[in-house]
């Protein structure tokens, strides 16, 4: 059946609103992800570099930062937007909740100060200072990424664990306790997953660059070293991000019940539940998929007696609608997640046999699809935790049709948002691959000279020669 | 004080600090998009971004601690605002993107056509942010948000003389402040020539912001009669400074004076900001909500006043630091000759 608030003529703007608030974020956490894991595997280069006097290194660290500062400034306004979307689309969220979450943003405020600062002064610092001063200046910003996926996610966490404020006659909260609020019982496995997640994302995606270049027969030791240093650190994280993940699953059987039976598709409470891999999730149980008696229990409480909880143990007003779309998107991220894993134990077992990257092209072509599946999975995993959170927007006490504003129009701006972004996106790759250009044409002569937004910038020539 | 009042306070130092160095960043964009033909207009371009370069994303920050420390401290408030003001302040975040993503491509597309059609966004979208948030000012200074989901007007509570007014405002007002920064550039960069245009040019700006400041008392007693009555009333000595600073800046300006013209002007901004936050007080709304009936849960505020104060001792540091570096010339190319001593 289809869901008539999904037909955009027929549904109120609570529709346009949360795709809108879905495909900003879905667009920002993109760039927020290069913003936290970027500055790492970059300062992982210049280490390298330095210890080892390895000029390959340290001028890929150099080219990475200039390429973080055009995703960085692409964040960041993609961010700002976010922010706006706070009031423009939630403002009764905001209203009834904002001194309690707020200062969350507040802290991620300073992360942000301190990292837009430091990112300026490391990619300038190539010129200025000197190796290890400079590799310095680079720390802050990892530690601020972090810090800062922490606030942002930690709100989150709170959305679906909401604690550590008392709700007023009125409505609103009072008695907040903000420890309780930062460290609410989501954020133990959604913190660390997320950041997890935004290393990975970095990783495969800079290592699928330099895949591509070597099955187009560039096969200089510049590439091999851009395979190598991502490619490694994702392989070791794949797996810790496994774990973190199965936890946050067994977590939210218990704590969000409802939001992991629509994910896998349990309509009814029982023990020995069938784990069903896709398939479609109808009111007569799973269509097609492949079925796994007594895993879903398994997976639950580690026996296939453990019981599992059913969706229509509340009524339907309560549930998430869109129940197939989150058992697709979870099943993705954890085929993802599993692929990721596979290829690592594919790469370490060649490396340890014979200290080289596997000879056959299907490796190139699997590291070359790695850096597009690792950003499916991130989007899954938000499709999850947000359409498996519906109807709340705070869980089990605010609902989204409360939060939304009463402002007509936002069909309007979720289109401008769609076609605005869009025109970014092609922008912002446009430029980069020009700029990959630039660098392999005039290798590292003229290329170190590109002007990035953080950057160097020439001053301007004087005329008259009249200087001071 | 009461707790209320010092976030309040906290609230406008960073609408200051927004309004001095955002609003010359984007006054920044009308000076690259105007700079005339030829290769004088293209070292006033380069002039421009030499400028803001280094700085122009922190800067940008401010905005966000605005926002954040408006809806956790005064979350009602933020609510109402942002869905009253529903149509200018997505615009004004319209042109954030557009100007953001102008200004970082416009060095780095790749060919020169594909430059300077980013340049020219960079330039244009400077306008759309300052003239509406300046009309989100005047909305509120005209009594036009009510508390509630979207209960005010969605046209008229930003479409009115007040409004306008106070937009046509604070874009000549940043147009301005850029100028007199670009004067001080401009001697940075050791060019006389550079030096003089901008004078000329912020002379002309400054006047037509103070024309438009004139025109604005007679909307404001016709239409924002509560914040005018402050304006002539206890915040009259904070107005006069203002007028007496601009006036400063001027006169230092056409004199060709070397120093100073730069901190009158940041004064004369500064002290109308902080004229418009005593002439509303004590409301947050002026006639609508008080800054007291505002604020949000008590420990909540403590804890605004306390991340305030650990940015405090954490950014400014930081953000002096870049600031030195790049007035210091620290930020330009390494064979470039080192920055002109003595000036
Ligand atoms: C690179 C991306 C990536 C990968 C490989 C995985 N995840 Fe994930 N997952 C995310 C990226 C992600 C995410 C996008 O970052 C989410 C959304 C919310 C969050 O904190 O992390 C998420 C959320 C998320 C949730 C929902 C949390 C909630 O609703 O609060 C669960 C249950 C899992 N994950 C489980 C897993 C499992 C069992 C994986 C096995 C490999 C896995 N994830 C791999
Ligand atoms: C960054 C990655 C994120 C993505 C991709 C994402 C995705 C989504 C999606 C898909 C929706 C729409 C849900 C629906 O269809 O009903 C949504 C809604 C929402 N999300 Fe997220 N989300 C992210 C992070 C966050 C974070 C960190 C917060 C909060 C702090 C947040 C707050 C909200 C709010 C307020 C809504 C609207 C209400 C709702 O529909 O639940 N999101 N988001
Ligand atoms: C509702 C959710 C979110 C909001 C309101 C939000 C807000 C913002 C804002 C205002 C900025 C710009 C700051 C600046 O000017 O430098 C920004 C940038 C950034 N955001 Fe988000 N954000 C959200 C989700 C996320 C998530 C889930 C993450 C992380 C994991 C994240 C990580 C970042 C990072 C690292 C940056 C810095 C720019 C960059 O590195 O690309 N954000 N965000």
């Amino acid at each position: 059946m289809i869901d008539p608030t999904l037909i955009p003529i027929a549904a109120s703007d609570l529709v346009a609103a949360r795709s809108q608030m879905a495909f900003t974020l879905g667009f920002h956490i993109i760039l927020a992800s290069l913003g936290v894991g970027f500055p790492a595997v970059i300062l992982i280069a210049n280490y390298i570099g330095l210890r080892r006097n390895d000029d390959v290194a340290l001028g890929l660290a150099e080219r990475w930062s200039k390429v973080a500062a055009i995703t960085f400034a692409v964040g960041a306004v993609t961010g700002t937007v976010l922010s706006f979307e706070f009031g423009l689309l939630w403002p009764e969220f905001t209203a009834r909740y904002g001194d309690v979450f707020g200062v969350l943003f507040a802290i991620e405020g300073i992360f942000f100060f301190l990292e837009a600062i430091f990112i300026t002064i490391y990619i300038f610092g190539w010129k200025r200072l000197s190796g290890w001063a400079h590799f310095w200046t680079g720390v802050p910003v990892v530690i601020c990424g972090i810090g800062g996926a922490f606030s942002v996610v930690a709100v989150n966490s709170w959305m679906n664990q909401p604690q550590g404020y008392e709700l007023g006659p009125d409505g609103t909260a009072t008695n907040v306790d903000i420890s309780q609020v930062i460290f609410n019982e989501a954020v133990p496995y959604q913190v660390p997953h997320m950041i997890l997640a935004a290393y990975l994302v970095t990783c495969f995606l800079v290592a699928s660059v330099y895949a591509v270049g070597m099955l187009r027969g560039r096969r200089d030791r510049h590439h091999r070293i851009g395979l190598l240093i991502p490619l490694t650190v994702g392989c070791i994280l794949a797996p810790i991000q496994f774990a973190v993940g199965d936890t946050a699953a067994r977590q939210i059987a218990s704590d969000q019940p409802i939001k992991f039976a629509s994910m896998e598709c349990v309509r009814e409470t029982s023990t020995d539940v069938t784990e069903y891999i896709f398939g479609r999730c109808t009111d007569e149980g799973v269509k097609g998929g492949i079925a796994i008696p007594g895993f879903d229990s398994f997976l639950v409480g580690f026996s296939t007696d453990t019981e599992v909880i059913g969706y229509d143990t509340v009524p339907q007003e309560d549930q998430p609608r869109n129940k197939t779309l989150l058992h697709w998107a979870f099943d993705s991220m954890v085929g993802v997640g599993s692929a990721l894993i596979a290829l690592g134990i594919w790469f370490g077992f060649v490396w340890w046999r014979r200290r080289d990257i596997p000879k056959t092209k299907w490796f190139l072509r699997a590291v070359s699809v790695s850096g597009i599946a690792t950003i499916v999975a991130l989007e899954s995993g938000w499709i999850v935790t947000e359409v498996g959170r519906q109807p709340w927007i705070v869980y089990e006490e605010f609902r989204v049709e409360d939060a939304v504003t009463d402002a007509g129009g936002i069909w309007y701006t979720f289109i401008g948002a769609v076609l605005l972004y869009t025109l970014l996106g092609i922008a912002a790759i446009v430029v980069l691959r020009s700029m990959a250009r630039r660098w392999r044409e005039a290798d590292s002569a003229e290329g170190r000279e590109l002007e990035v937004p953080y950057g160097p910038v020439e001053k301007p020539p004087a005329i008259g020669g009249t200087r001071g | 004080m009461s707790e209320p009042d010092a976030v309040a306070g906290v609230l406008l130092v960073g609408i200051t600090f927004y309004a001095v160095f955002g609003g010359a960043d984007f006054g920044a964009g009308f000076w690259s998009l105007f700079a005339g033909r030829g290769e004088r207009a293209e070292r006033r371009r380069q002039l421009v971004d030499w400028a803001i370069g280094p700085v122009w994303e922190a800067n940008h920050v401010w905005l966000i601690f605005v926002l954040v420390v408006l809806w956790t401290a005064f979350s009602v408030a933020f609510g109402s605002l942002f869905s009253t003001l529903f149509i200018p302040l997505t615009l004004a975040a319209l042109g954030i993107v557009l100007r953001g993503a102008g200004f970082a491509f416009h060095r780095l597309a790749p060919g020169p056509r594909e430059r300077s059609v980013a340049r020219a966004l960079f330039g244009i979208a400077s306008f759309p942010t300052p003239f509406f948030m300046g009309t989100v000012v005047g909305a509120v200074a005209s009594e036009r948000v009510p508390i509630g989901n979207a209960a005010g007007d969605a046209v008229t509570s930003w479409l009115n003389p007040v409004s306008l007014l106070t937009g046509a405002l604070f874009v000549a007002t940043g147009i301005y402040l850029a100028a007199v920064f670009l004067v001080s550039d401009s001697r940075r960069a050791g060019d006389p020539e550079l030096e003089r245009d901008f004078s000329r040019r912020a002379i002309g700006a400054g006047l037509v912001a103070g024309a438009l400041a004139l025109v604005g008392i007679f909307v404001f007693r016709a239409d924002a009669r509560y914040v005018f009555d402050g304006l002539v009333g206890e915040a009259l000595p904070l107005v006069i400074l203002s007028a007496v600073c601009g006036l400063g800046a001027l006169v230092l300006l056409h004199r060709d004076a070397r120093r100073g013209a730069r901190e009158l002007a940041v004064g004369a901004v500064v002290s109308v900001i902080w004229a418009w936050g005593v002439a509303q007080f004590p409301y947050l709304l002026p006639q609508v909500l008080t800054i007291e009936k505002a604020a949000g849960a008590q420990n909540t505020l403590t804890e605004v006043l306390v991340v305030f104060a650990v940015a405090v001792l954490l950014v400014l540091p930081s953000l002096a630091f870049l600031y030195t570096l790049s007035q210091r010339g620290m930020l330009e190319e390494e064979d470039e000759a080192p920055p002109p001593t003595g000036a």
